[in-house]
């Protein structure tokens, strides 16, 4: 960007006053770091960079600060913070402000903490022996907090998989107050969540939109027992993170491809895999040796993250697109998500790039022994016409069990997270059972994570975070939650809104009264 | 040789059909004749009369040379103008399929699902298909997970639910009226079995639940409800109660004269069976 336009973006901010006074300093910030050069790149890199065929998610040009970061708040209650001049709490309330304190002093690229702990694990200790209630009323102003001090949607805080008062108490509280923030994920172990907590974070869901369900034993079998679900879906060791996320546009490397399927195989994809690779080591050593992030962060210091446990993240997009074009070069009509010969090939596709991600050692990326953790990046405002990560297009989606089945054979390669949502007919209020069946059964066919809304209740979830419908019809006037304002601009390009609901009944069948009565009348 | 049933339809999810997420077969064939039917077309078997061939408009019907009506399900388009035009409460589209053949359709669906309902039609019809099924289901290593459903109008013999007691789970009946002219005049037939197929199922444990379907001005008076009530009290008060609106969708046109309740008519039916002594109630 020229010095010029920089002052009159610069300007434009300051005067731009649907942002609030932290949205513009943070977009400010943004802006002074577009001035400084971007790590050292090939001319091929930045040209595929500035062909959008790869994508640094406009992280900025010099990288201060990792993208994902998960301290160990565990840790940090049990011993206390010299830094943050605290002793370790010895009750309840003293824990709350204890991680209310260390949650402003957390960064990550969004300026807010993206993970605020396994909450069920960090306070359980202070709950012993009170009452859901008791927990709720403690919880409700701190919930509250997070929502007005950390407003952004990819705040985000995991429960689960155990059943306990605490996980209760904030399922009960997301029903309650239907926030925004934080963001939640359950996590769900085939053994260790009861039906009944899964029936309970289901009739929240109808509530609230959240949480959203994460496979313990998937994640644990990638990531181990200590992992977090951060930001949009993704899964990360706790007391690491991710230093980068660069993700690869599948659409556009195939719109831009001009041979045929074969050599889009053989040559394009290999191609670009490495060019998002230099990209993220350019990134990374940026991070690490110029900027020095981890040389300097208290969270080092106290123990409370360490580099070994960092990877970078590489993202892949705009599957779907991508799947149905290759079927078109191939005089085929089938679409991905309704074709199996078109599904087959998004397979090939996943299966070829994660293949070469594991190919590609990273350096300072030891929490993969030294690659890149495979990410199916769920989107961002400026994507237009192209879908998000390995989803099926908007509006295309067929019946659920059909969806499962289609985008179920890609999570095992995810293990840093992959996302699709599942938006129900809202006959499913009536039967959160059959929810809990379905959530159950994307689990046993190999889902990694599941997320579902309602096509009635107040919230859409956008890529991963979520938007109060009222708050996108004052829109034009500002948005407290820096999230949903990039909600406004995704709804606009891609028609969130439009996801084919699923009906929970036939689609064969005439329509909802007949199965509402099921039996012969 | 394995037994076939007549089945008009497999939906493989169902959030409404009992408990769960369910799978549901719809067997073809009915020997109730309601007027309030939602599904017309289940009632009889299709009796190959053709005129169904004409209606379609994408060339899935045809007439063989014997005289069959065949239906080729890759053409089909589910326009359902076959059904709409059938003079004779059917569709061309009801298939004979054999038990392993049912069960193919159930195992992709079934590691998400509570479990099978079969509905209809009605499925008690075609009893040795319910049972091989079921018990084919029962000694299947993968599906034996899954809870085996009927969905029926009740109008089934003791020895036929004698017969499946090993076999099911749950049964969840439609009692129309309680009253035997009512009842008659709703589906042309006399409610006797259907009493003492609830009081039956009650007595094995495998009452899973009682509909009422309300037609306003045919079987929703105070008088008959509070009587209903207090038979299906005398039975077991906790049984689970499901209430359920007459809606028009789907009727033929002599049962379009019913009018649909609204709210506050569902509210005093509700009512009535508290008052009662009924406490589980659904009503929808």
């Amino acid at each position: 960007m020229k010095m010029h336009e920089l002052r009159s973006v610069g300007r434009s901010l300051i005067g731009d006053h649907s942002l609030t006074y932290h949205q513009r300093v943070a977009k400010l910030a943004n802006l002074a770091e577009e001035a400084l050069d971007a790590p050292a790149v090939s001319d091929e890199c930045a040209e595929a960079l500035n062909k959008r065929i790869i994508c640094d998610m406009f992280e900025g040009h010099a990288p201060y600060r990792a993208r994902y970061l998960l301290p160990d708040y565990e840790l940090a209650i049990r011993q206390g913070s010299q830094y943050l001049e605290l002793d370790a709490p010895t009750d309840l309330n003293e824990a709350l402000w204890f991680l209310m304190a260390m949650y402003t002093q957390v960064p990550s690229i969004t300026g807010y903490p993206v993970y605020l702990g396994d909450l069920d694990k960090v306070l359980g200790p202070f709950t012993h022996g009170m009452a859901v209630a008791d927990v709720v009323s403690a919880l409700r102003p701190f919930w509250r907090a997070l929502d007005r001090i950390l407003p952004d949607a990819f705040v985000h805080v995991n429960i689960g998989p155990d059943d306990s008062v605490f996980a209760r108490a904030v399922l009960q509280l997301e029903r309650e107050l239907k926030q925004v923030v934080p963001n939640v994920t359950l996590k769900v172990d085939r053994n260790r969540t009861p039906d009944d907590l899964l029936l309970d974070a289901v009739r929240t869901v109808f509530e609230s939109g959240h949480p959203h369900f994460a496979n313990h034993e998937m994640m644990v079998g990638d990531l181990g027992e200590r992992y977090g679900v951060v930001s949009c879906y993704n899964s990360l060791p706790i007391g690491g993170g991710a230093h980068t996320l660069v993700r690869l546009n599948l659409a556009e490397l195939v719109r831009q491809h001009t041979g045929d399927v074969e050599t889009f195989f053989d040559v394009a994809l290999v191609r670009y895999v490495e060019l998002a690779s230099e990209l993220i080591e350019a990134r990374v050593r940026y991070l690490v040796e110029d900027a020095r992030f981890y040389g300097h962060l208290w969270l080092i210091d106290e123990g409370l993250l360490s580099l070994d446990k960092f990877s970078a993240m590489f993202g892949v997009f705009g599957l779907a697109e991508a799947v149905d074009q290759l079927m078109l070069m191939q005089g085929l009509s089938g679409t991905y998500g309704n074709d199996q010969l078109a599904n087959e090939l998004s397979y090939r596709i996943t299966g070829e790039v994660a293949a070469l991600v594991a190919n590609r050692p990273l350096p300072y990326c030891e929490a993969n022994a030294g690659r890149a953790f495979l990410h199916s990046q769920s989107g961002i405002d400026s994507d237009i016409g192209v879908t998000a990560g390995t989803r099926i297009a908007v509006g295309s989606e067929p019946g659920v069990f059909e969806h499962i089945k289609a985008v179920a054979p890609h999570h095992y390669l995810f293990e840093s997270g992959v996302s699709d949502v599942f938006s129900l007919d809202s006959t499913a209020r009536a039967n959160p059972e059959s929810v809990v069946d379905i959530i159950r059964g994307a689990f046993r066919v190999g889902m990694r994570d599941f997320t579902f809304n309602l096509d009635s209740n107040e919230f859409i979830r956008v890529t991963g975070y979520l938007v109060r419908k009222s708050d996108l019809a004052h829109i034009s006037d500002g948005a407290r939650h820096s999230s949903t304002l990039l909600g406004a601009a995704t709804e606009v390009a891609s028609h969130v809104t439009w996801r084919r609901p699923k009906r929970m009944v036939s689609h064969e069948r005439a329509s909802a009264p007949v199965a509402l009565f099921g039996a012969p009348v | 040789m394995s037994t076939t049933a007549l089945v008009c339809d497999i939906v493989r999810f169902s959030s409404v059909d009992g408990p769960g997420n369910r799978c549901v077969v719809f067997l073809q064939g009915c020997n109730f004749d309601c007027i309030a039917c939602h599904n017309p077309y289940t009632i009889n078997v299709c009796n190959n009369c053709g005129e169904c061939v004409g209606v379609c408009d994408s060339g899935a019907l045809s007439l063989t040379s014997i005289g069959a009506v065949v239906w080729d399900p890759a053409a089909c388009v589910g326009s359902d103008s076959c059904i709409g035009w059938c003079p004779h409460d059917s569709t061309p589209k009801a298939r004979s399929l054999s038990v392993p053949q049912v069960l193919d359709q159930i195992r992709g669906p079934a590691p998400f699902l509570s479990g099978i309902t079969l509905s209809g039609g009605e499925a008690t019809q075609q009893p040795a298909f319910v049972a091989e099924l079921f018990d084919a289901m029962k000694s299947d290593h993968k599906l034996n997970r899954l809870t085996r459903f009927i969905d029926s109008n009740g109008a089934a013999p003791e020895s036929v639910w004698l017969d499946l007691e090993p076999l099911i789970d749950g049964v969840m009946v439609d009692l129309k009226a309680l009253d035997r002219d009512t009842h008659m005049a709703i589906t042309g037939e006399s409610n006797d079995e259907v009493l003492a197929s609830i009081k039956l199922l009650y007595s094995m444990g495998k009452l899973a639940e009682v509909r009422l379907l309300l037609l306003p001005g045919v079987n929703d008076s105070p008088d008959a409800l509070a009587r209903t009530g207090a038979w299906l009290h005398d039975i077991d008060p906790l049984m689970r109660l499901k209430l359920i609106g007459f809606r028009c969708h789907g009727v033929r046109p002599n049962g379009r004269v019913v009018r649909e309740p609204n709210p506050d008519a569902m509210d005093s039916y509700t009512q009535i069976m508290r008052d009662a002594g009924m406490s589980r109630i659904v009503a929808i």
